[in-house]
């Protein structure tokens, strides 16, 4: 029998169709492999009887040869999804102790499908980071180590529990979200698969909100395959999400193993920037030859507005997250800080302790940006910027059908390496963020490894609502890449 | 445009943050590293531009008027107020508020 | 904004000289729907704490708007109503400020972009004195929680059922200089809501509450500061808000003192307005389009198929009363006023003679139901049966005044006058024989007089006080007019 860390999301479908194996086997092996990892810090609750309860339920229809798309595959969510009765942090002291009575559209999504839920996955507090250093529950540690050396490797952010605990194994796949790169940085930084569909793709309901108009939930998983077939049962329309689309979600993963001859790749030339490691840069050519290889047309185009996308995120984003965050007052839910204080005080004292460093340096840059005098000069011109960029890539798709480009500008970084300095560490984000400016989809590929043996991705950007040609290109990149390396079981 | 320890101390009240005043003047810098490294927007030219109102191109669907059942209608006051810090007969309680 | 010339009007005197009130009213409208405007709670009044109130009111982590249809289309349909612009592109933006019973940090309201534009109606502030007011905008928005203050000494209880429902901002241009004029505003706009029925104008319940700005000056001269006084909801209230603020702000002017930009509320206890204590700091909004919701787009045949439901507005009706029905603009005005009321006398107008109908309506009828605090829907007398005991004016069955106490029966029994009149027996006698043998006695029994009405033709009244009086109040005056007149050759 394969062991459970050397099965994918899809193998595993196929074991537990075939009954090679229960889903409350998988559960099993998965939790135990959970709990020897505590040292990766990826799981901030574990929900070990949830899950299993899940398991046997799914056991039960597997056994009838019945059950969903997802019966009985055991996932990781990110602690920004809200799920009934569990308790649901986004990271943060200020959701201490909070259970929501709703289940997130897309959790319920899956679980209706038949995932079984192992539990909640560690992320930046609010998913505001980079590198995951600004959660609550502390650093998330990457499977992944420099060759010859301990040094304790970030995972990325936000999204950092997701792509520790499934370049790990610990789960089959896992939930995540995107707001300026917080699925594709880590699975670039942990060798994973990380896909952001198009902006109302999934729906944001029972999503803790960072930055709405950037916001998008989608998953990360060890196989392109993998990611297709959990962002199906992820995807829909949902009516009580006003900026859901509507439209059918297609089979992805149908769309798999088709040929890509004739698509018109565009390598803009702005994502070539100053200092970028060279082994990057050579990965970067490979992947042109890769596609190229396959019968794809490499066309040459510029975006010449990409080094405006990340100060247009740094205003937009936090804009709207000093707005979003304004509801963690210490009245609903969560924390509320000690003493008998008079209103605003409480609120003062809440928000300050109930808040991190990070989450408060960017509602006060948001906060500054709409205040009196200044969402002109900031905020309106930031959205005037973004609509240039918008219409920047729009024009590029009447050219191509895909951009390929690094997913992030280097391989993950040793933790404290750069959190001592704020826009060193939104730097990060500088090849991810213009996908969620423009409401595109974007994923991330892993395609090789650094001198250092840590690995690097490669990013596709689609047309809006075209995830299947992107899919199809990510297919393409794997198969080339062949990429097989796995981070050693050194925290077990 | 640079923040001072003034504007950082204003912003923080309306943003209700409590920043000890040891805290204000670095956080002022911290804050005008952002800010001066974001103010190469000012090289765009945004003449005539209309601001992004939304990357989905759609008008803002409508719904019926209809009381709705589950999370989104009411009739759940002990799960509205399940998870505050404080509350009586199914209020909210925080301390006197003066109008 | 740009203020359209007024000339002064309705000065109050200081001792320094003559001031000019300039008032504005911002007037809050709940929108009769079912549920609220960004979720299905209801809307309804009254619940247990916490009651009506759904995840998304509560803010809860996660939690989206989604806009309800029939909002919007009251909206159109207000705007429409006040002969404003309806804007096909409109937005939602938030307010941003923090207050316990505001769960979300801010409301959802339109800054920018409103869905109805300028618009003006007309407001009658006397029967004789109608005067034109400037709509600046028409906006939707959510309305706050409630802070209760007086369960327990040292806490607030805060209770969202209120929290979400939809509220109609009306904003009007500062174009009203009197306490009179504001209060007829704000109550013309409570007609023309009811007859929408976009809101039900219920202002006990909150449905309709306005904040009242006011500034004074000298008589066109430049703009005073203005205060805001919230929440007033009542005309008297916003009479009494205006007659204390303008006195108030022309004795502090006339001290020497500066009027300072503030909010206000009103004490109605006191009749006085005070600083609202907990709104001190300086108000940043930092307002910005609320990214959860796209662009409110609207087509223009949805807004001519609104227009073309919409009911005959007040104004219109007044107009056609007065020349359809020949009213006087008086009654035109007191019967169109409100839609029941103008339902109730076309019923009872139609195919009769519009003065005797709007006489017995406005006279008869609104006096009679006054003294019984009853409303038009609560009269025991139908349109139908008032229009029957004007026929049977009309036709000479009975006389006026018999019909007077027709009407009292009717009136306490509900029955149909016909019947009364038949059952009792108050037919008029038009029999001419009948009435000639009448006053052939009243003459032979009273020489005396018969001779004195000659000299004195004033007398003549007291024979047909006699003839009635015989009659039993039965004879048609005309006829017992004219064969008097005849008998006693005068």
């Amino acid at each position: 029998m394969t062991k459970i860390e050397n099965h994918t999301l899809s193998s595993l479908r196929d074991a537990l169709k075939n009954k090679d194996l229960s889903s409350t086997e998988a559960t099993q092996a998965y939790l135990s492999r959970i709990e020897n990892a505590s040292s990766l810090n990826s799981f901030i609750t574990l929900t070990a009887d949830k899950a299993l309860d899940m398991a046997k339920a799914s056991d039960a229809k597997l056994t009838k040869g019945e059950g969903g798309d997802l019966e009985g595959i055991p996932l990781g969510i990110k602690d920004l999804f809200c799920t009934k009765d569990v308790l649901t942090t986004a990271g943060s002291h200020i959701l201490d102790g909070f259970k929501p009575g709703y289940e997130s559209s897309v959790t319920s999504n899956l679980f209706n499908d038949g995932a079984v839920m192992l539990g909640k996955l560690n992320l930046d507090e609010f998913a505001m980071g980079s590198s995951n250093e600004t959660s609550f529950y502390g650093p998330v540690i990457s499977p992944w180590r420099r060759n010859g050396d301990t040094t304790k490797i970030t995972p990325g952010g936000s999204s950092g529990g997701s792509a520790s605990a499934v370049s790990a194994a610990l789960c089959a796949g896992a939930t995540a979200t995107d707001t300026g790169g917080s699925i594709r940085q880590p699975a670039a930084f942990t060798g994973t698969v990380g896909i952001k569909p198009t902006y109302g793709r999934c729906s944001r309901w029972g999503t803790v909100a960072f930055a709405s108009s950037l916001d998008q939930a989608g998953p990360i998983t060890r196989t392109v395959r993998d990611g297709a077939i959990m962002l199906k049962s992820m995807a829909g329309y949902d009516p009580k999400d006003s900026t859901s689309i509507n439209q059918a979600v297609p089979d992805y993963e149908a769309v798999l193993g088709q040929s890509v001859k004739g698509l018109k790749i565009g390598i803009p030339k702005e994502y070539r920037i100053d200092g970028m490691p060279a082994k990057i840069e050579d990965l970067w050519s490979k992947g042109i030859e890769w596609l190229k290889d396959a019968g794809c047309e490499i066309v040459d185009i510029s975006l010449p507005l990409t080094k405006y996308a990340l100060p247009v995120y740094y205003i937009v984003a936090p804009a709207e997250a000093s707005s979003n965050l304004a509801r963690y007052d210490g009245v609903k839910y969560g924390f509320r800080a000690d003493g008998d204080l008079p209103i605003d005080e409480l609120y003062e004292q809440t928000r300050a302790q109930g808040f991190g460093d990070e989450v408060k340096r960017r509602i006060m840059i948001g906060t500054y940006v709409l205040s009196a005098g200044y969402y002109d000069a900031y905020y309106l011109r930031a959205q005037k910027v973004r609509k240039k960029i918008f219409d920047e890539f729009h024009d590029a798709f009447k050219a191509v059908d895909l951009i390929l480009t690094p997913s992030a500008p280097s391989a993950a970084f040793g933790l404290g390496e750069k959190s001592g300095d704020p826009v060193s560490m939104y730097l990060n984000d500088i090849f991810t963020v213009t996908a969620n400016l423009a409401g595109l989809p974007g994923m991330s590929v892993p395609a090789g490894l650094d001198e250092q043996g840590l690995p690097l991705g490669l990013q596709l950007i689609a047309r809006p609502l075209d995830e299947e040609t992107m899919l199809k290109g990510g297919y393409v990149l794997e198969k080339a890449a062949n990429f097989k390396a796995r981070p050693e079981d050194w925290w077990i | 445009m640079s923040v001072d320890k003034k504007t950082a101390e204003k912003v923080a009240r309306l943003a209700r943050l409590a920043i000890p005043q040891d805290r204000l003047e670095p956080l002022a810098d911290e804050i005008n590293g952002i800010l001066g490294w974001i103010e190469q927007l000012n090289e765009v030219d945004v003449d005539g531009v209309k601001a992004m109102a939304s990357t989905v191109d759609m008008s803002l669907p409508l719904r019926d008027d209809k009381v709705a059942d589950g999370p989104t209608g009411g009739g759940q006051p002990d799960n509205i107020v399940a998870n505050a810090p404080q509350t009586e007969e199914n209020f909210f309680v925080v301390p006197k508020v003066v109008d | 904004m740009e203020l359209r010339h007024i000339e002064p009007r309705h000065l109050l005197q200081g001792d320094t000289g003559d001031w000019e009130v300039i008032i504005g009213l911002e007037v809050h409208a709940q929108v009769s729907s079912e549920s609220k405007l960004f979720s299905g709670a209801p809307a309804t009044y009254g619940a247990g704490p916490n009651e009506n109130v759904s995840l998304v009111d509560a803010a809860m982590p996660g939690m989206l708007p989604v806009i309800n249809k029939y909002c919007v289309e009251q909206a159109v349909r207000t705007g429409l109503g006040l002969n404003a612009q309806i804007h096909l592109w409109s937005r939602f933006d938030r307010k941003n400020y923090f207050y316990p019973d505001l769960p979300q940090g801010y409301q959802i309201s339109q800054f920018k972009d409103p869905i109805v534009g300028e618009g003006e109606i007309e407001v009658e502030v006397t029967p004789e004195d109608t005067i034109t007011v400037g709509i600046e905008r028409l906006h939707l928005e959510q309305d706050a929680g409630k802070s209760i203050h007086d369960i327990s000494p040292s806490n607030s209880h805060v209770d969202l059922n209120r929290s979400g429902v939809a509220l109609m901002e009306i904003v009007s241009k500062p174009e009203m200089r009197s306490a009179d004029e504001a209060a007829a505003y704000f109550g013309k706009l409570r007609t023309i809501v009811r007859y929408l029925g976009t809101c039900d104008g219920n202002m006990d319940e909150g449905s309709m509450r306005a904040d009242v700005n006011v500034s004074v000056r000298r008589p066109g001269g430049e703009l005073g500061t203005r205060t805001e006084t919230k929440n007033v909801n009542s005309l008297r209230y916003v009479r009494q808000v205006i007659d204390f603020e303008a006195r108030r702000q022309i004795q502090v002017l006339e001290n020497g003192g500066t009027i300072d930009q503030e909010t206000l509320l009103f004490d109605v206890k006191t009749g006085e307005t005070r600083t609202m204590r907990s709104k001190e700091d300086a108000h940043d909004y930092r307002y910005f389009p609320d990214p959860d919701l796209l662009p409110l787009v609207i087509e223009q045949s949805w807004v001519d198929e609104i227009k073309a439901g919409l009911p005959e507005l007040p104004d219109v009706k007044k107009k056609r009363f007065s020349s359809e029905y020949g009213l006087s603009a008086y009654d035109a005005s007191v019967l169109s006023m409100e839609r029941d009321k103008a339902d109730f006398f076309e019923t009872v107008a139609k195919g009769r003679d519009g003065k005797l109908a709007s006489n017995w309506v406005t006279t008869e009828l609104f006096g009679a139901l006054n003294k019984e605090n009853l409303e038009i829907g609560q009269s025991p007398v139908s349109a139908g049966h008032l229009g029957k005991l004007i026929d049977l004016i009309s036709d000479d069955t009975i006389s006026g005044r018999i019909a007077k106490d027709v009407f009292e029966i009717m009136f306490e029994t509900g029955d149909d006058p016909a019947k009364i009149v038949e059952e009792r027996g108050l037919k008029q006698v038009t029999d001419t024989g009948a009435i000639e043998a009448a006053i052939d006695k009243i003459i032979a029994d009273n020489p005396e007089q018969v001779a004195q009405v000659k000299e004195k033709p004033k007398t003549f009244g007291w024979f047909v006080g006699q003839v009635m009086k015989s009659t039993g109040g039965k004879a048609n005056p005309k006829a017992v007019n004219e064969i008097l007149k005849k008998k006693l050759g005068v």
